[in-house]
């Protein structure tokens, strides 16, 4: 046989391409539930260099397990390696990288906004447009808690920053999977 | 029974023989057990010393190595070999104590939270916080250190549950880890990828690292490119994984391996890596290295995989399951041998021109290279050598060519100085018929010397070939040559007198300081009974070479 015959693999044709996606990532752990995990994983991240954008930790149906959410920034950060590195640690059971429009993700914020009166109108108005819901009031400032997609959280922060953001707290995503219209 | 007894009831279940170790407050309970167990304990004189030797032990045998410390600074004294462990993928299991665990959290007295510490460097590690997870944990603890991707496991165990009553069984085989699945077999079809893209191949180079010595596929792997004329490389923790000197080795790459090795790679259009992770040792700088190849990457862990240089054929899997298959499939495709005639000549040319070579003495001063040389003549190249890291190791790496897997035990990874002698001892302990030689630094061996008590009091028969050249003889190279000749902190004067500091330990005390005469120091030193230190007092300030400068490309090679 010679060399370069069309059945063997041309040395030319094997490319390889830069790991990054360029897209946000949403990342759902299954953990063991034992103490030290998310230490792990937050070592992990330190001392490879990822950066976690945002991080949501809770109880799953199953007490022995609990739920890792977490977004990437794929540009940045290759995100086959961070799983791989992730699947390493022992307590890790299951890692989804879930494709955005595969999954439902729902953030929760809580805003602390400035509101006079002369402004309070408009900024229920906000509230309206956005299902938030007014949770505190005082005489200078509302309590609103917003619940979506952390784009729309981001669309509400940047509509009632004018008004004065006295304080913002956000939950970091959580989701799962949609179901097959079959299931 | 007591869960302290029952931990020495879960490592005999697992094959333990051997422990080394330090007793103190927090794992008395484990002493007492130890009293009665069927283990024998290797007092280290130093809890770093007690992790080094299970790691030689390990190293020697590819057994899980065991060592115990107390908690805090007994613990926080093994650090260093857990992460040397870690670095190197080297199967251990270390034992600590833990304070009471009424006293966690308290700042309690030698309270360290050796978890949380650990953590960056081990595979895995446990707090036992019930006394009835003490056996499960051992048996999980031994699966993790010696499957897949070997490494380092801690179980950190307090005092108090180390002492309670509890029902023990012995495990029933291997744990069920839901986290935990190491892959063991390569996928076929981009075995079959491989083997055309290899067949196809005008310049390969096989690459191999210490993987294959971890997966005992030293056989397999040397099938493999014997199928071929392949011609292979290996790096400084491979050393063994191919029948060295060999027509188709071209010698250790890296820093201080062969130029022939480094220009191969150099211009290579296809590199085949077997177990070895692209460590910035090996690329130099990583943008221009290998600019010319495709990559095969087969390794066990898929994170090794495209981590540090892309692989366009990434192979997970065991190398011993998956070099045989590979070599299979290469075969069946009957590349035409011709088509590596050129390259042959290449590399040919290489050899002739760049052979590796020292000027020797014209007086009877001994060249650190000479003393390599002698090493490998008096032990027939059949010893097990553990060294220290520095020149002498490099030295050693380059000029005693290892046949055999598990006979060059060094520390590649985290490059900890000091780890030869207790390295030593484990390996010994773990081979007690072999020959086993510490080739040591000066620089190294002070920093553990108090470990020659424990091969004294043990009565373990090491010889520790001391290459002494007065300097940290690396750092001295490195500030004579990038820093401007600025020595600093780099002599080591006159201190110790090795004979007398030997013989003070209760060892044998010799001295050679005559190059005609050091085949015969080294025989001497080999036949006589009990542990021997033979001071070689070498050329002061002499370089390794070659070397590529810290950040250059191989191309870049220098001396």
């Amino acid at each position: 046989m010679e060399a370069g015959t069309p059945e063997l693999i041309k040395l030319e044709d094997l490319q390889v391409g830069s790991g990054l996606t360029g897209r946000k990532h949403i990342l759902s752990l299954l953990v063991e539930n034992k103490p030290g995990v998310l230490a792990r994983i937050a070592g992990l991240f330190a001392r490879r260099g990822f950066n976690i954008d945002t991080l949501a930790v809770g109880p799953t149906e199953d007490p022995d397990v609990s739920r890792i959410t977490m977004t990437l920034d794929g540009a940045v950060h290759p995100i086959d390696q961070v799983t791989k590195q992730l699947h390493k640690l022992v307590n890790v059971i299951k890692i989804r990288d879930m494709e955005p429009d595969q999954a439902v993700s729902r953030e929760m914020a809580l805003f602390r906004v400035q509101a006079a009166v002369e402004s309070r109108a408009e900024i229920i108005q906000f509230a309206d447009i956005f299902r938030a819901k007014i949770v505190d009031v005082s005489r200078r400032a509302l309590i609103i808690e917003v619940t979506g997609s952390n784009e729309k959280i981001d669309a509400f922060e940047r509509m009632v920053r004018p008004h004065g953001l006295i304080e913002m707290a956000r939950t970091g995503e959580v989701a799962i999977t949609r179901s097959r219209p079959d299931q | 029974m007591r869960a302290a007894d029952a931990m020495c009831e879960a490592l005999k279940a697992e094959g333990v023989e051997h422990v080394f170790g330090i007793p103190g407050g927090a794992n008395l309970p484990t002493y007492d057990a130890l009293y009665d167990a069927d283990l024998i304990h290797i007092q280290a004189r130093h809890e770093q010393g007690a992790g080094h030797a299970a790691e030689g032990y390990a190293k020697a045998s590819g057994r899980v190595g065991v060592a115990f410390a107390t908690s805090g600074p007994g613990a926080t004294n093994l650090v260093t070999a857990i992460a040397d462990a870690m670095m190197d993928s080297v199967p251990t299991v270390f034992i600590t104590g833990q304070v009471r665990t009424d006293l966690i959290g308290t700042d309690g007295f030698q309270e360290a939270d050796v978890t949380g510490i650990t953590m960056p460097v081990v595979k895995h590690s446990f707090l036992v916080t019930d006394p009835r997870q003490i056996p499960a944990y051992i048996n999980q603890a031994f699966h993790i250190a010696s499957t897949g991707r070997p490494g380092p496991v801690l179980v950190d165990v307090p005092q108090d549950l180390s002492r309670a009553d509890i029902e023990y069984a012995p495990a029933q085989g291997p744990p069920d880890l839901p986290g935990y699945k190491p892959p063991t077999e390569g996928n076929l079809k981009q075995i079959r990828i491989a083997a055309k893209a290899l067949a196809n191949a005008r310049r390969p180079v096989i690459y191999g690292g210490g993987g294959i010595v971890n997966a005992n596929a030293s056989e397999e792997f040397r099938d493999f490119c014997l199928s071929d004329r392949l011609p292979v490389t290996l790096t400084v923790m491979g050393l063994g994984a191919f029948p060295a000197p060999h027509e188709q080795w071209l010698g250790m790459l890296g820093m201080h391996g062969t130029r022939t090795a480094n220009y191969a790679m150099d211009n290579a259009d296809l590199i085949v890596a077997v177990g070895a992770r692209f460590d910035d040792r090996i690329t130099g700088k990583l943008a221009e290295f290998a600019p010319r190849a495709k990559f095969v990457h087969i390794d066990i862990d898929p994170a090794e995989i495209s981590k540090n240089v892309p692989a366009h054929i990434p192979i997970v899997g065991d190398a011993g399951d998956v070099l045989p298959k590979l070599a299979r499939e290469y075969e069946r495709l009957k590349a035409d041998p011709e088509r590596l005639d050129a390259w042959w000549k290449q590399i040919r040319a290489w050899q002739e021109e760049y052979p590796l070579g020292y000027e020797d003495s014209e007086d009877s001063e001994i060249k650190p290279q000479r003393m390599i040389e002698a090493l490998y003549k008096v032990t027939e190249g059949d010893a097990i050598i553990t060294s220290d890291v520095g020149q002498h190791q490099m030295w050693c790496a380059q000029y005693y060519n290892f046949s055999k897997p598990r006979r060059w035990i060094n520390s590649g990874g985290l490059g900890t100085m000091g780890f030869g002698l207790p390295a030593a001892i484990g390996a010994k302990v773990a081979k007690p018929d072999e020959t086993v030689v510490c080739l040591a630094g000066d620089g190294s061996l002070v920093m553990v010397c108090q470990e020659f008590a424990t091969a004294a009091v043990h009565e373990i028969p090491v010889k520790v070939f001391l290459m002494n050249n007065g300097y940290m003889g690396m750092v001295r190279q490195w500030q004579e040559l990038f820093w401007d000749g600025r020595y600093k902190s780099v002599e080591m004067g006159d201190s110790p007198d090795w004979v007398k500091l030997a013989e003070a330990f209760g060892w044998t005390g010799m001295r050679c300081t005559d190059k005609n005469e050091i085949e015969d120091a080294m025989q001497t030193a080999l036949q006589a009974e009990g542990p021997v230190l033979l001071d070689v007092q070498v050329t002061k300030t002499e370089n390794c070479y070659p070397m590529i400068p810290a950040g250059a490309a191989a191309r870049d090679m220098v001396g």
